[in-house]
């Protein structure tokens, strides 16, 4: 801690309280500190470093701005997101990168005091119209928390729900198939073919998180929110999940927030660096973590912010 | 350094025996106040069941009556509802007691026995019109005063002119006793009898069944208002000033005294809906709105305590905001609901004030047979007998308040176990 004061002093010299930055002091314990980190993003300008745009963009961010009453948790983030691609969400706490996930799936809807400017598309389709129902788009855009919260339900009742709601298996057999396959794909299936009758929440750790997983792919979204998943897990379980989602990125985009740069680096393609609401930098995974061009990136994964 | 650290373990440890002599002093409050609790409940419920007790026994008397023909239908017509059954048990009572002269020593005799006892006797010439002619020994219920007298509530010892039975009648009834004449049995007329101004003749079917259909009406009412005002509250309703308002007014209704519920079902349902006096409809209207308030926020807390991460996992595989409700919130916060609206129903079971107030603290012999029947209910059975002034009304008070007792505990108990059961982990 002592630490990134120094330095950033050393940086900052002169700074003085330009940005409204009260709200975020209480989420860091030094609120100066804080203060003379948003001057140094504004000094190094607003814009983004690195390449926002990508190859083949399925959901793309414009402009995206949200504020949680007076508070401006996301400052006019702009983000192509490429189709079957893994992207990892990276920055310290209260950077806005969970916020911005949630974005995605408009999962913001329900709390009340948010509100969310800009544009955000998802395969050509402007996602905040007042025309596109948020269960639809949930359906298309699944998610992932970062507590496995599975239903008190039985496991195959867990997975059988989307598809349940959605009406997507005409009868009984298609909807054992779907639940089965789900399973598989989430590598839960040998686990639990024997007691899907039991409750989800008697799994551990890691395999109610892939339950959960499982539940997201059977309802067949094509992208896939992932909020810190591996956070309340073992290394091995953690382990597992990093596999899992290595295979499903053949066939889902995956956006997944995480504090772990080892696992930044292992799953994604590309990295996005968050700080104080702002977007500082994307790029190619090998490249953020080992030629950052923002300053604020390079403290942050050599470990002085965080 | 080293220094002051061994400072500061001495001081922790100089300070220890006064933080457990506290501890100790706050155990022991702890203690001394259950104590004093139990004590209070446990002479409570002891001087309740030692006065009631006895109110589920009745002394019987056993008469040999003489169906004659000549007292029932003395123009050779038998006509039930005009004969004279009180004089077959008059006939009787001279036969046992054949030196007994002088019309009101006689009156003294016949009052041994209660009013009852010619029902009776009606009632099985009814069934069996055959018995006329015929002598039959029956038990006939004494009245009241024999009956405080052989429990035990009256003391012979005393002088004559201080109990309501003169030593003439104390006299026969160690004779009758002598004689084997004379028993103590259970007393079904409590359980089947509407109110009586006898003692011996009244029972609480008619308070009982006054209360089972205001509970019904109660019940009926309050759960799906309640559930279904919680649920919108707690799930749809948009946070503002107006919801900030209702919830602060639904907290001050579960204060207001029930007393003013009473007084606004007169206003509403009697004065302004023309809807009938002292019916279990109206009753079970006041209770409702009496209740409402218990319900819903027993009911919000209840969907308080659903795990958010359970509706954020529906909301994320796309369920609306009903299925979120219904499939996920509903199911894990129902327990919660119906313990609370069990305790809501069981504040109304022992509710007497709102109902003296819409006319059910009439005096109502017949038990209703319906919602719109006259009728009174439990409790307040309870205060009408407290203060009747014949001295067997009192542990029929005692005995009404033990069967209410039991009724709430059946309850609380039956909320207890639903929530056991129903509970389900996550």
């Amino acid at each position: 801690m002592t630490e990134t004061k120094i330095t950033e002093e050393k940086a900052m010299p002169e700074a003085g309280p330009v940005e409204p930055a009260g709200e975020f002091a209480a989420q860091k314990p030094n609120g100066a500190a804080a203060r003379k980190v948003v001057d140094r993003v504004t000094e190094f300008g607003e814009e983004t470093v690195g390449e926002v745009r990508c190859e083949n963009p399925f959901v793309i961010s414009e402009n995206v701005n949200v504020y949680y009453g007076d508070n401006h948790a996301i400052r006019d983030v702009t983000l192509e997101i490429g189709r079957s691609e893994v992207i990892a969400l990276i920055g310290p706490s209260g950077c806005g990168k969970s916020t911005y996930l949630r974005c995605l799936n408009r999962m913001n809807d329900s709390i009340e005091s948010a509100r969310v400017t800009g544009t955000i598309t998802l395969d050509g389709r402007d996602i905040y119209s007042s025309d596109l129902d948020p269960v639809a788009l949930r359906a298309r855009v699944g998610m992932v928390f970062q507590k496995p919260n599975p239903f008190p339900k039985s496991i195959y009742d867990n997975v059988a729900y989307g598809p349940r709601i959605h009406g997507l298996a005409a009868d009984r057999a298609e909807l054992d198939d779907i639940v089965h396959t789900s399973l598989d794909r989430a590598g839960l299936l040998k686990e639990v073919k024997d007691r899907m009758d039991e409750p989800g929440t008697g799994l551990s750790g890691g395999q109610q998180q892939r339950l959960c997983i499982a539940r997201t792919i059977a309802v067949n979204p094509e992208v896939i929110l992932m909020d810190e998943p591996c956070s309340a897990l073992d290394p091995i379980a953690t382990a597992r999940i990093e596999d899992l989602i290595d295979e499903l990125s053949e066939d889902y985009t995956i956006v997944i927030v995480t504090h772990s740069m080892q696992q930044a680096a292992r799953v994604s393609r590309r990295v996005a660096y968050f700080h104080l609401g702002r977007l500082v930098e994307v790029d190619e995974t090998d490249k953020i973590f080992t030629n950052p061009q923002h300053k604020l990136t390079e403290d942050y994964i050599t470990g002085r912010i965080g | 350094m080293r220094a002051s650290r061994k400072n500061s373990r001495e001081i922790v440890e100089a300070g220890l025996a006064r933080r457990r002599r506290k501890e100790a002093a706050f155990r022991a409050s702890g203690m001394l106040a259950t104590a004093v609790g139990v004590i209070f409940l446990g002479v409570f419920f002891a001087t309740l069941v030692m006065q009631g007790a006895s109110a589920f026994k009745q002394t019987f008397i056993k008469l040999d009556v003489e169906m004659s023909a000549s007292v029932l239908a003395p123009d050779g017509k038998l006509d039930l509802a005009y004969a004279d059954f009180d004089g077959l048990v008059r006939n009787a009572l001279r036969k046992e007691f054949p030196d007994v002269s002088g019309r009101s020593e006689r009156r003294e005799l016949y009052r041994l026995v209660s009013i009852a006892a010619g029902y009776q006797l009606r009632d099985m010439v009814a069934a069996d019109p055959s018995l006329l002619g015929s002598t039959s020994t029956i038990w006939v219920p004494a009245s009241s005063n024999v009956d405080m007298l052989i429990k035990g509530n009256i003391d012979p010892e005393i002088d004559e002119s201080l109990r309501p039975i003169n030593d003439a009648q104390v006299a026969w009834v160690e004779s009758l006793q002598e004689n084997d004449r004379l028993e103590t049995r259970f007393n079904t007329a409590l359980f089947t009898n509407g109110d009586s101004r006898e003692p011996e003749l009244a029972g609480i079917r008619g308070a009982l069944m006054g209360s089972f259909y205001m509970l019904i009406v109660t019940v009926a009412l309050a759960f799906p208002i309640g559930v279904a005002a919680a649920i919108y509250l707690e799930e749809f309703a948009p946070r503002s000033r107006w919801s900030d308002l209702i919830e602060v007014n639904i907290n001050n209704l579960a204060a207001v005294p029930s007393i003013v519920f009473g007084l606004l079902g007169l206003a509403v349902f009697i004065n302004w809906m023309a809807l009938p006096r002292s019916a279990p409809l109206v009753g079970g209207l006041v209770l409702s709105l009496l209740t409402l308030p218990v319900i819903i926020i027993a009911s919000r807390a209840a969907i308080q305590s659903v795990p958010p991460s359970i509706r954020e996992a529906a909301l994320g595989l796309g369920a609306s905001k009903m299925q979120v409700v219904f499939h996920h919130v509903m199911p894990l916060a129902l327990p919660g609901m119906l313990t609370g609206t069990i305790i809501g129903m069981s504040r109304a079971l022992g509710e007497s004030a709102p109902l003296l107030m819409i006319g059910m603290v009439a005096f109502i012999v017949d038990v209703p047979g319906g919602f719109t029947d006259p009728a009174t209910a439990l409790p307040v059975q309870v205060y009408l007998w407290a203060d009747s002034p014949e001295r067997a009304f009192a542990e029929r008070t005692s005995a009404a308040i033990i069967v209410l007792l039991g009724f709430l505990l059946i309850m609380n108990l039956a909320a207890v176990i639903i929530r056991k059961r129903m509970e389900r982990k996550w």
